[in-house]
């Protein structure tokens, strides 16, 4: 079946609307284009050779914006062309690797998951495929407890951390700015205005106009750790949380354990208790096993396209004990990183007399931290005040 | 008309080795008129595509380097204000006043042309290479996709510029943060890698023909095999002509001949602390061994 060029059916319209579902075929697949791209591409392949290798090469260069693209484009042009492809094309990839989908007893999995790595559509089938004792086995380790999130944190506690939120905000004020603003006192004479005042004085600068870096609002992003070993915990961080949401419009949360929820809106509820109910709904699964990696993965490849930037701190609340491989963390660190943002990691555990962090997840993400700093209460998230004005 | 293959080839006569994607979106950009984006390691020759093709079609080479806070006064253009100053009181001192100073200040002689004002004003059509992108902020990403969807830039003072050609944008960025998805969808996109064997050996012989063919073969063997090591920055392309040039003036004819001169050779492959630790006299000798 593969190598064999896609046979259409004999009432296709044509190439141009084969392109329009190839182009189709690749966003279901992940990649981001528009009509834009489509008429791109068909302006492409006008002044293109009709052989194989000079299309595949022109699509490429037009639908590719990244080099995850690029790197999985030829499976996804074979999977379309050269492979029956149509039936396919309603599967959509996920972002999170397979292993990351059960816990343990992996190896049957990644074993049909390898055999079928020139599919890129395909990673449904090998999730399914493995199916018997791998499953199984993931399954009894997802350990869902129901807690009600409303007898863990009083709405008293929310008051007391939103001045801690809004301080912890304040000191995370960007100061790297060096585009120069305009204003009435600063370092830096802005000759522009200078000298265009200077014409009503016969050119004599009389007035000095001043230009200064101003100091930016950052964008913080939370993410807090609810899985059964920071059950202790969860008090204060998610009633920091809560906090935050209220001190700071700008801010994002996100809670975590086996998969990530975004829970900004729902803490944004006027009604406190409202919200911490709204939440409990969220985060089902509180109190259960940790997948940070995955999580962490899912929030680089998600949330963090779209909410992070070069002005963001993303701070984690986390023990840094997971339950998956300790490679996929740092990937997900890389990944995040990579979005230039700033990186605080707050563990409770630091806080220990001859803590070390062993845990492999948490070693594994280090490098690409710009704090990692003990907090396990309110006290300890307001103590971080001088630390973070001096990142 | 242009295809791929002359693409190739016209770089080709100009030394630089173009694998057939990037000159297929090579192609492209400069049939559709688009920007390309060409994304890889630092060191694999995304900037030198610039240069070749600015030699290759024999016009200018308008080059902006990013960095971060880079702003529209050293992108765009900046009034010169020393001169402006002392115009002021020259003209003062000729009583001239008012709106015909004002008219004066603000005109062409005293317009500082920064690269992407000089690009777009150019009488043939010369080649903007906008280098490492992710390093200028968001803000300024922002700018340049106006810049680069109208060809036209507004100065107050003046008015609208209008392109009088159309630059061949080549822009390059080496993964230090993500770029905006509008600036991805704008451009074409190549991924450059580090060249295979073969590549590596036609752009070592296109650029340095005096090495000979056995000792080519060896170094290319070499700096591949070394890549493959576990190194906080691997070797490349400009790194390997490095230490063919440094074998050849050494008079070295075999990488395995002598342990010490390849050992004092590496300096120019290897550019750490932590990197010239790992790679030992013995690692060395066993890669020279596979290469040879």
């Amino acid at each position: 079946m593969r190598g064999a060029v896609t046979r259409f059916a004999a009432r296709d319209p044509g190439p141009v609307a084969r392109v329009a579902g190839f182009m189709a075929h690749l966003r279901s697949n992940g990649f981001r284009l528009g009509i834009a791209e489509a008429e791109v591409a068909l302006a492409a392949l006008a002044v293109t050779p009709a052989d194989e290798g000079s299309v595949r090469r022109a699509l490429k260069a037009v639908a590719c914006g990244c080099a995850e693209d690029w790197a999985r484009f030829d499976a996804v042009f074979n999977s379309y062309w050269r492979n029956g492809g149509r039936v396919r094309s309603k599967v959509v990839p996920s972002a999170v690797p397979a292993h990351a989908r059960a816990a343990r007893g992996a190896e049957g999995e990644n074993g049909t998951g390898s055999g079928k790595a020139d599919a890129p559509d395909s990673g449904r089938d090998g999730d399914s495929e493995a199916g018997g004792a791998g499953r199984l086995v993931a399954t009894t380790v997802r350990n869902v407890m129901k807690k009600d999130l409303r007898e863990v944190v009083s709405p008293e506690d929310i008051r007391a951390a939103e001045v801690v939120a809004h301080r912890l905000g304040q000191a995370l004020r960007d100061r790297r700015s060096r585009r120069a603003k305009a204003a009435r006192r600063g370092a830096r004479i802005d000759l522009r205005r200078t000298i265009r005042a200077s014409l009503a004085t016969g050119g004599e600068p009389m007035r000095l106009a001043r230009k200064r870096r101003p100091e930016r609002p950052v964008r913080i992003a939370a993410l807090v750790d609810v899985s059964g070993s920071m059950s202790v915990y969860a008090r204060p961080f998610l009633a920091f949380l809560a906090g935050l949401m209220r001190a700071d419009g700008r801010a994002d949360a996100y809670l975590f354990h086996t998969r990530l929820v975004r829970v900004t809106e729902a803490l944004r509820d006027e009604d406190p208790f409202r919200a911490l109910n709204r939440i409990t709904l969220l985060a089902d699964g509180f109190g259960g096993g940790s997948k940070i990696g995955a999580a962490l993965e899912q929030f680089a490849a998600t949330y963090a396209r779209r909410f992070v930037n070069g002005r963001s701190v993303v701070v984690i609340l986390s023990d840094g004990y997971d339950s998956a491989p300790s490679g996929q963390i740092g990937a997900a660190m890389e990944r995040l990183s990579r979005r230039g943002c700033r990186i605080l990691w707050l563990n409770p555990l630091k806080g220990w007399r001859d803590y070390a962090p062993v845990a492999a997840g948490m070693a594994a993400a280090l490098p690409y931290l710009d704090l990692f700093a003990p907090a396990a209460t309110l006290d300890d998230l307001a103590a971080l005040e001088g630390e973070l004005a001096r990142l | 008309m242009t295809t791929a293959a002359t693409v190739q080839s016209g770089l080709a006569a100009q030394g630089y080795v173009a694998p057939p994607d990037l000159a297929m979106a090579l192609h492209l950009a400069l049939v559709l008129g688009r920007p390309l984006l060409l994304e890889g390691a630092a060191g694999v020759g995304k900037t030198e595509v610039a240069r070749a093709l600015a030699a290759w079609k024999g016009c200018a080479l308008i080059r902006l380097q990013c960095y971060e806070g880079l702003d529209a006064a050293q992108a765009i253009y900046e009034w010169n204000y020393q001169r402006q100053l002392l115009a002021i009181r020259a003209l003062a001192e000729g009583g001239e006043t008012g709106s015909a100073v004002e008219a004066r200040l603000f005109s062409e002689a005293y317009l500082l042309e920064r690269p992407l004002l000089a690009a777009i004003r150019q009488p043939v059509a010369p080649v903007l290479l906008i280098d490492e992108i992710d390093r200028a902020d968001e803000e300024f990403e922002a700018y340049l996709l106006e810049v680069l969807s109208d060809f036209q830039i507004t100065i107050p003072e003046m008015g609208t510029i209008r392109a009088v050609t159309r630059p061949m944008v080549i822009l390059t960025a080496n993964g230090t943060r993500d770029l905006s998805d509008a600036l991805r969808r704008r451009c074409l996109y190549a991924h450059v890698d580090y060249p295979d064997a073969v590549t590596e050996l036609a752009i070592l012989q296109a650029r340095l023909p005096d090495v000979g063919a056995r000792l080519g073969e060896q170094i290319v063997g070499f700096v591949q095999s070394l890549r493959k090591e576990e190194l906080e920055k691997k070797p490349g392309v400009a790194e390997m002509l490095d230490f063919a040039a440094a074998l050849a003036g050494l008079g070295v004819a075999d990488l395995t001949g002598d342990p010490a001169v390849l050992q004092a050779a590496l300096a120019t492959l290897l550019k750490t602390q932590g990197d010239r630790a790992a790679v030992t006299t013995e690692v060395a000798q066993r890669l020279a061994g596979k290469a040879a």
